[in-house]
């Protein structure tokens, strides 16, 4: 069986640990040890998605005899050990985690090259990674904890890092209160399942299920947790503050590790829950969350003068999209005419807008950062003119915007057409805010491109040039993914998107994969 | 009813905790809360695998009498180690707000909103 799983964590978290010892022979070992890590990382990621998706779900038991040995003979049919199951959603997650690990890793290389501690951050940003890979393969309550722990843990320090008179601690400070809230709340839900079902295993307890008013706690205390964690409205205060004080290539990455807990939330319910709770009030809760992240984000973006923290009201307003997409495929769970008709295409919808949504916000956090990295300041109201000097940055802007805003051939419209088709069949109100959103998101970025790269050439930044060789490839990769997302779409939904989708339907299937045709 | 005086400590150190962080304006303080409602899940948990009269976990040489649950004691036990990390996380952040900002109420550490 597939030893990649293990591979996916055991790569990152031997190098995090062994970082510092190479930082000490010098600085171009270390970097080349980074690279090598990411490399085989990415590697061994795509390795087990192309497996994943050729001989279906994975499954890999830690510590057993053999790794596809779920539940060993003496246990009394209960799966004991823990698992790490990857069917085609899970699959989905580490491909997109896999690509922003790339970028941002190949771009850190260059941005922070004049910084001090690259041991440190080095380290921890593949325990971020590893915090991200762990969350969205495991199959194990308790071991969601940890991972999500570790995630938290190393994306607060490293939000944190470059402590820039103090603000970007403060960014720090509030992204480590507000996961650790949340992880606490989410300890909790899942000492109350344990209470009662005696597992901590997602497959055995969605097998034996009973929804009580306890599991009802459980659930809503889940859902919360994980929705302020991927910050959506309204516990979305955090996302500004810590995204734009973060370094850059982190703010990519502090989005992928965003996209882990909304996947949470959907494996929970979908496959956890399923239909034993009442599908249509937990998907209309999770609707209307979307629709209010989707029109606050987009309005408190608009009037920003910082370029990052305007991205990020955008990202908040963005999550929205792929929470109503979601939803609406949780709302008509129940109902296989409804499901068939429009409710499949929403949830693959909002499945293809996270990935498409983190390469184009990553593209432009990337894009600030690079900004950042040349002019030395953030505020729309001083930069100008760099269009003449930054060619190629400029170029990708635009790519990265007209992507955001949902404009033909790029990704953003792929995913959310399919997105606004479905959901006007389910509830046209809905659909009809989605496209104003997306509207309102377009005419921010023209203001966006406006201030930062039109006009004559500013003499302050008569000097700039532009970006090192390694930023621009780690953008240009996600400009060319882009491109190729938007130009075949029904390729990538066809192969990617469509079994994710049906994983999550599928909860008979989640259960059989671990508990074996019981 | 004995059973469930564990529970309502938990619901109430809980409360203590969340109140904790809503109401205060000091950092430090704000970080004591989250410890406190640390320290209701751990309660929570070990209170989940409490069995009356029951005894130790092992299971060598062990008298058939009924045990209690080892695996939440060993999830309190994770817990207390990440619960450590994280404080001493936030500490250092609190520190570091400090000497920057010289103050560490949440009134004054509002440099990145201007």
């Amino acid at each position: 069986m597939s030893q990649y799983a293990a591979l996916l964590l055991a790569i990152p978290l031997i190098a995090a640990f062994a970082m510092p010892l190479f930082g000490l022979i010098g600085k171009k070992i270390r970097n080349s040890w980074a690279i090598l890590t990411m490399l085989a990382t990415v590697a061994a990621a795509l390795i087990l998605v192309w497996e994943v998706l050729t001989q279906g779900t994975i499954i890999y038991a830690f510590g057993a005899v053999d790794p596809s040995l779920t539940i060993p003979f003496d246990s009394g049919g209960v799966p004991i050990r823990i698992l790490f199951v990857i069917d085609a959603m899970s699959a989905f997650m580490i491909l997109t985690a896999a690509i922003m690990m790339f970028a941002a890793t190949l771009y850190s290389i260059s941005s922070e090259s004049e910084q001090t501690g690259q041991d440190g951050y080095y380290a921890l940003l593949f325990l971020l990674m590893a915090g991200i890979f762990g969350m969205v393969s495991t199959g194990d309550l308790f071991n969601f904890f940890v991972f999500l722990e570790i995630n938290s843990l190393a994306g607060a320090a490293l939000a944190a890092y470059r402590i820039k008179g103090g603000v970007a601690v403060e960014g720090g400070l509030k992204y480590a209160f507000i996961s650790t809230v949340s992880g606490l709340f989410f300890l909790i839900a899942v000492g109350m399942l344990y209470g009662q079902y005696n597992s901590l295993n997602i497959a055995y307890i969605a097998s034996v299920i009973d929804f009580t008013g306890l599991s009802l706690v459980a659930v809503v205390l889940m859902i919360v947790s994980l929705a302020m964690k991927s910050g959506s409205v309204p516990m979305h205060f955090w996302t500004p503050d810590t995204y734009s004080s973060a370094p850059s290539s982190i703010t990519a990455l502090l989005i992928v590790s965003s996209m882990a807990s909304l996947y949470a939330i959907f494996r929970i319910a979908f496959s956890l829950f399923g239909l034993t709770m009442n599908v249509v009030t937990v998907g209309w809760v999770i609707i209307i969350l979307g629709i209010l992240s989707m029109f606050i984000g987009v309005s408190m973006a608009l009037p920003q003068k910082d370029v990052k923290r305007l991205m990020a009201y955008h990202s908040v307003s963005q999550i929205g999209y792929m929470l109503v997409g979601l939803g609406v495929g949780l709302a008509v769970l129940g109902d296989q005419q409804m499901l068939a008709q429009f409710g499949v295409v929403a949830m693959e919808g909002g499945i293809f807008h996270i990935i498409n949504y983190a390469l184009y916000k990553g593209l432009l956090f990337l894009i600030a950062g690079a900004v950042i990295y040349r002019c030395g300041t953030a505020n729309l109201n001083e930069l100008g003119g760099l269009g003449h000097s930054m060619k190629w940055t400029m170029g990708f802007f635009i790519i990265a915007a007209l992507a955001i805003a949902g404009i033909p051939p790029f990704n953003g419209f792929a995913s959310k057409l399919m997105i606004y088709e479905s959901v006007f069949v389910f509830n046209p109100f809905i659909a009809v805010i989605a496209m104003v959103v997306s509207i309102m998101t377009l005419a921010s970025f023209v203001k966006v491109f406006h201030s930062m790269f039109m006009g004559p050439k500013l003499p302050q930044y008569e000097t700039v040039k532009e970006v090192p060789m390694p930023m621009l490839i780690g953008m240009g990769l996600l400009a060319v993914l882009i491109i190729l997302f938007g130009l075949f779409p029904d390729l990538v939904v066809n192969t990617l998107v469509e079994p994710a989708a049906l994983a999550l339907i599928d909860r008979s299937g989640y259960i059989t994969s671990v508990m074996g045709g019981i | 009813m004995i059973e469930q005086i564990p529970y309502l400590a938990v619901i109430l150190i809980a409360g203590i905790g969340i109140a904790t962080i809503l109401l205060k304006k000091n950092l430090i303080k704000m970080i004591m809360g989250l410890a406190i409602i640390e320290g209701a899940a751990n309660l929570f948990l070990v209170t989940l695998g409490y069995r009356e009269g029951g005894i130790a976990p092992i299971f060598t040489s062990a008298p058939g009498k009924e045990m209690v649950l080892p695996t939440v004691q060993a999830m309190t036990l994770t817990n207390i180690v990440i619960g450590f990390a994280t404080t001493a996380l936030l500490l250092a952040f609190a520190i570091m707000i400090y000497r920057k900002y010289g103050s560490v109420e949440t009134n004054n550490i509002r440099r990145l909103r201007e």
